[in-house]
């Protein structure tokens, strides 16, 4: 078994915003196309052109749809990735260190020359996160892109998860949760921001924003000018005109 | 615990970034292409370009496997066994060019029109319609016949712009933006960026649509409105704005023709305006009840103005929309939407633009001349796109909801919609269209156009279309895209005429772009004794379509990481509200397969046909290729293609001599070039002076060209007087009465056309933001995220039949039946079923398995789609006045057969033409720099 980091000295996460992602997928083949290249091995597709294809992806986004107690029925985007929990399940579990959680930043994280491809972790995970790649018989996640968010070899307005950079709404944020000036933490404040599953005692860091209330503005009804059918064209015209 | 493993944090990206245009859909959006020993490794969005400024969709980062998807072709080919076969040959180009020119030079010698060239999704039309110009054949256009030409022409005739990539709203002022039956994946980055602004400074996003998903999602409130009457609503919206009292009056007596007189008297000139002795129709001042010009410096028109028993626009106009059959309590019902809904949006649309009024602190000079000290802002905005235009109420819908946005005074308001360079741009700046095939000649001016009148129609002298698709005809008066999908059912009745060659590019007709597909399928294999009655048929595409097996010669495309294109001001540029934009493709990978760029391989055809402006004055080829032709070809003096680096020493923008530096230049830029206006022409194009000057300059037109917004359409009238039986060009009989009833006006709504008894049921398709037309199922990690689709049921439907998980239904239409999967979904309007557009394939193409999901439960609704109305004269299942596919006024029956495994109908397998076929193959595992395969 593997044990965690008493504590960290940042809790690097997201924050979603489900006011804001309309499904797009952007994120989900931003990250695939960085990971495929990136930290450890590629993202494998088996059957890619079959009848069957199935292929690793650290993120994916769902559709749900759900009736409220008033009003019409709403569809919810749901984007899901590792949530980089404090008492993050796939780590204890792990019985030869691969899944490690990284005691300077928080993110969870697979040494994929340990791992043995156990499928433990993904057992224990309850978010469903963590996805084996069938190719290479390692088990894959999201890693924050942690091969982006410190690479000199980037501009730094981009050492930014894949996801986060490509988002076309803006419903991604990329930030220090430990921090309660961060421009993350602030929006969780402002936002009512929320951890997925708190039951499960995993402490996630990741937060999502909940949708905004939906339906009607309230606003005052329009008064007309006139009884049109009363007073006849002549009469609106009157008052509308009369008002230049 | 072991020690943590140490990270490598600074691995390097990339050996190289080439910043190049996607086209992994019609957005444009700028990406960087990273490359690892010459191959793509990743690809990133631009965060420098003015269209995605750095972020990028699911197709846009998918990109890398389109360049090495197994569908794409390798060499041209030849066919040797029967249509649709699949029986080719690879040839050489030189063969495959010969076989063309054999084919073509004859058609051009003696009947130009039996050419039919129809282009698809290119983004090149500025250079095929010049190719098609220089042919002589009047038989040209691109796919916005079933795309959303009511779009574009409700917007041109009514304000001289439109939605689409063609304005957009003022993402940073507006407070309450309202979309109407979107289609998300059109203007798709640019459209998610502004809704990303709106989310986070709080303002409101209401949606009209019949299906609450994507942008609808989000949106604070959602109207669930039945398809097809939209125009009701919005004309009832109107009517409580007029009610109130809460329209922009200053506005529309300053900037749209309120103000215009319009003729009253019975007989040929009824419902035109009144002219002066200059033949200018003018209004009344308001000070002295005189008439005055329209343009005059100190008219100050009066709406209210009666003159020699005339009224004005402004008047026939609130006489119409305050009748009573407009309120919300008459069409609620129709709609779908409650009175007190209705109500309350109109009461949202004029708080934000009365209440929430501003005054923008920007001086500014109108064309008359007068200096104002500030621009008011009217911070409500509109979009919209097939969802309402895919009907045969489509154009006039369209109009009507410009004209509630200029209503509003927010049209080019700060606050309100804005249009991109270059547009505004009046009707009288169009051409008219050409058509005339003179054989030996190139036609006298460009095919497609803005008809002011009956007299522009493209009629033969017996009165019958001139052109093959019956564009510009009484079918089709005002179709500026022409009808792409009527030329191969037109072309094999032989109505108008027959042609002999077909020559289509980047179109699938063979499947998800034809109505009735299963027909068009029949009518390409049509035979006539031992000839196949569309005699020929050359096609170009890079990938394994549907259409590719029906062909008779394949000229193989490049991927676009492979080619050069250009994206221009001449038709569909990247521009910005504050920027005109153009931007370039380029070769950032060589192809590793014999093929080449569609447009190159259309110079080279167009050279060795000795067409005009491709041959110098020896008869030798103008141009090298299509780069070749971006830099040095001149539409006019000094303006061509591309408007950046222009003058020998690339310091031009706009006007120019052609650079032989320019395409070096466009790449060290990072592919794209803008133009930026001056702060004084932001807002406010039509009537602004210093926009007005700004455009000329640049080259967008040669004078200043000042207009006001039609809310009454003369063109409109004298197509509605013709029906009327006045003028020397009459409709056929069979037209009148469907011609009287579009041709208002004033926008109207009218019920769609064809809908038939006994088929309850709206449906409908839509593109998912995640795939574009056919093109993504090929591409590995998107056909992942959507491999299949289900058409979505209603709870009311899902429960009265008793529907479940897994269940399929049969649905019907007068066309039609299909049997396919369902799923519930209640966020849906509750008389209409949908379905995500082009997923289904047919069996065989593609490179994909023929047991792949998009094959075997993946389907299209288009079986059930009629491409001609029930009855005699078949007529279009378009709209009436500009020939728009009506996809979306289908209507059907739904029942419950149960669990199934295989969606019907099931075409034969498609053979697999010879293509490139390595792909990622099975198990596929790529690293760079660790020695995997490729």
């Amino acid at each position: 078994m593997t044990a965690l980091p008493e504590t960290t000295a940042r809790k690097l996460g997201l924050v979603i915003d489900l006011d804001t992602c309309v499904g797009c997928q952007a994120c989900v083949t931003a990250c695939k196309g960085w990971n495929d290249q990136g930290y450890g091995v590629p993202l494998s597709d088996q059957d890619p052109y079959g009848a069957d294809p199935s292929g690793v992806f650290l993120n994916r986004v769902h559709a749900y749809q759900m009736q409220p107690p008033e009003g019409a029925s709403v569809v919810v985007n749901f984007p899901r990735s590792c949530l980089h929990c404090e008492v993050a399940p796939c780590v204890t579990v792990c019985p030869t260190g691969a899944s490690f959680k990284r005691a300077e930043d928080g993110i969870v994280l697979v040494n994929e020359d340990a791992c043995i491809g156990c499928g433990l972790c993904a057992w224990a995970c309850p978010y469903g996160a963590r996805e084996m790649d069938a190719a290479a018989g390692v088990m894959k996640k999201c890693t924050l892109c942690v091969d982006r968010i410190y690479n000199d070899n980037l501009a730094p307005e981009d050492r930014l998860p894949a996801c986060v950079r490509t988002c076309p709404t803006g419903a991604r944020h990329f930030g220090d949760l430990s921090d309660p000036g961060s421009a993350v933490s602030r929006l969780v404040a402002e936002r009512e921001g929320y951890a997925l599953m708190p039951e499960m005692e995993t402490k996630p860091v990741n937060r999502y924003l909940p949708p905004r209330r939906k339906g009607a503005a309230g606003v005052a009804p329009l008064v007309p000018l006139v009884d049109v059918q009363a007073t006849g064209l002549a009469g609106w015209l009157d008052r509308m005109l009369g008002k230049i | 615990m072991t020690a943590e493993p140490r990270i490598e944090r600074s691995p390097p990206v990339s050996d190289e970034v080439r910043k190049t245009t996607c086209y992994m859909c019609a957005c444009r959006c700028g990406i960087n292409v990273h490359l690892k020993d010459g191959r793509v490794s990743y690809i990133d969005g631009n965060r420098d370009h003015p269209i995605n400024k750095g972020v990028l969709c699911a197709k846009g980062a998918s990109g890398i496997m389109q360049v090495t998807a197994p569908s794409r072709l390798r060499a041209p080919l030849r066919r040797v066994g029967p249509r649709g076969s699949g029986a080719f040959e690879e040839i050489t180009w030189e063969e495959a060019l010969e076989t063309a020119v054999s084919w073509l030079r004859p058609l051009r010698e003696t009947a130009p029109e039996r050419l039919a060239f129809f282009t698809g999704r290119d983004q090149s039309q500025s250079l095929t319609g010049w190719w098609a110009q220089a042919f002589g054949t009047p038989n040209y256009a691109a796919h916005g016949g079933f795309c959303s030409v009511n779009m574009a022409a409700a917007g041109i005739y009514t304000m001289g712009g439109a939605f689409w990539e063609f304005g957009q709203p003022d993402w940073a002022r507006t407070e309450l933006f309202v979309l109407f039956g979107v289609a998300e994946d059109h203007d798709s980055n640019p459209i998610k960026i502004g809704i990303g602004k709106l989310k986070a400074r709080g303002v409101r996003v209401i949606s009209v649509n019949p299906v609450r998903t994507g942008y609808s999602a989000v949106a604070d409130d959602w109207y669930g409105i039945t398809p097809g009457t939209d125009g009701l609503l919005i004309l009832s919206l109107i009517h409580c704005l007029l009610e109130a009292g809460k329209v922009d009056l200053d506005y529309l007596a300053r900037w749209t023709n309120a103000g215009f007189l319009v003729n009253g008297t019975e007989g040929p000139e009824k419902g035109l305006f009144v002219k002066n002795a200059e033949s200018q129709p003018f209004v009344i001042d308001r000070r002295n009840g005189q008439p005055a010009p329209w343009d005059g410096r100190d008219t100050e028109p009066d709406l209210g103005a009666v003159w020699d028993g005339q009224r004005t626009v402004f008047q026939l106009m609130a006489e119409e929309y305050l009748r009573p059959d407009h309120a919300p309590e008459a069409v609620a019902e129709r709609c779908g939407i409650p009175a007190a809904r209705i109500r309350g949006l109109a009461a949202e649309l004029a708080q934000a633009a009365f209440d929430k009024a501003f005054l923008h602190p920007q001086p500014w000079t109108d064309f008359r001349g007068n200096r104002h000290e500030t621009m008011q802002g009217r911070p409500v905005s509109f979009h919209a796109m097939r969802g309402i235009s895919a009907h045969s109420n489509g154009f006039q819908t369209a109009r009507a909801l410009h004209l509630l946005q200029i209503l509003l005074g927010s049209v080019e308001a700060p606050g309100g919609y804005r249009l991109k360079p270059p547009y505004p741009k009046p009707v009288e700046a169009h051409p008219t269209p050409h058509f005339v095939a003179t054989p030996g000649k190139p036609l006298t001016g460009p095919h497609l156009g803005y008809v002011r009148s009956p007299a522009d129609l493209a009629l033969r002298q017996d009165g019958s279309p001139a052109r093959i698709d019956k564009a510009f005809s009484w079918d089709a008066p005002l179709s500026a895209h022409g009808l792409m999908h009527m030329v191969i059912p037109n072309a094999v009745a032989g109505d108008p005429y027959r042609i002999d060659t077909l020559f289509l590019y980047m179109a699938n007709m063979a499947w998800n772009s034809s109505m009735n597909t299963a027909q068009v399928i029949e009518m390409l294999t049509a035979k006539e004794g031992d000839a196949y009655v569309i005699p020929r048929i050359i096609y170009s595409d890079a990938y394994a379509s549907e259409t590719v097996a029906y062909a008779d010669l394949i000229l193989p495309d490049t991927t676009y990481l492979e080619r050069h294109d250009c994206i221009s001001l001449l038709d569909r540029p990247i521009s910005e509200p504050d920027a005109a934009g153009d931007s370039i493709r380029w070769p950032v990978v060589e192809p590793d397969r014999d093929v080449r760029g569609f447009q190159s391989v259309l110079l080279d055809l167009g050279a060795r046909l000795g067409l005009p402006g491709m041959v110098d004055d020896a008869g030798r080829p103008k141009f090298r290729d299509y780069a070749d032709y971006m830099a040095n070809h001149q539409r006019r003096p000094g303006v061509g293609p591309l408007m950046g680096f222009r003058g020998a020493d690339g310091s031009a923008t706009g006007r120019g001599a052609p650079n032989p530096d320019q395409l070096d230049r466009y790449i060290a830029a990072g592919g794209f070039h803008q133009a930026h206006l001056p702060s004084e022409a932001a807002y406010m194009k039509p009537w602004n002076a210093a926009y007005q000057d700004w455009a000329v300059d640049l080259g967008l037109y040669d004078t200043p060209q000042p207009y006001l917004f039609n809310i009454w359409s003369e063109t409109l009238r004298r197509f509605q007087l013709a029906a009327e039986g006045h003028g020397p060009r009459q409709p056929p009989d069979h037209l009148r009465e469907r011609l009287r009833v579009a041709m208002a006006p004033l926008p109207v709504w009218y019920p769609p056309m064809g809908e038939a008894e006994g088929y309850p049921v709206h449906a409908l398709t839509q593109r998912p933001m995640d795939m574009y037309h056919s093109w993504g199922s090929q591409n590995a990690w998107l056909r992942q995220i959507r491999g299949k689709n289900a058409l979505y049921l209603p709870t009311a439907i899902w429960e009265a039949q008793g529907f479940a998980e897994g269940d399929y239904a049969r649905v019907t239409s007068p066309t039609g039946e299909i049997v396919v999967p369902v799923a519930h979904m209640a966020a849906l309007n509750p008389h209409t079923v949908w379905t995500w557009n082009a997923i289904g394939k047919r069996r065989g193409a593609w490179a994909l398995d023929p047991e792949a999901p998009e094959a075997v439960e993946g389907f299209l609704l288009n079986h059930l789609i009629s491409e001609v109305l029930p009855g005699a004269h078949r007529i279009s299942n378009s709209d009436p006045v500009t020939g728009q596919a009506a996809w979306f006024d289908q209507k059907v029956r739904i029942e419950r057969v149960g669990p199934r495994a295989l969606a019907e109908p099931q075409f034969p397998v498609l053979p697999d033409p010879p293509r490139a076929g390595a792909g990622r193959g099975a198990n596929f595992r790529r690293k760079f720099g660790r020695g995997g395969a490729a």
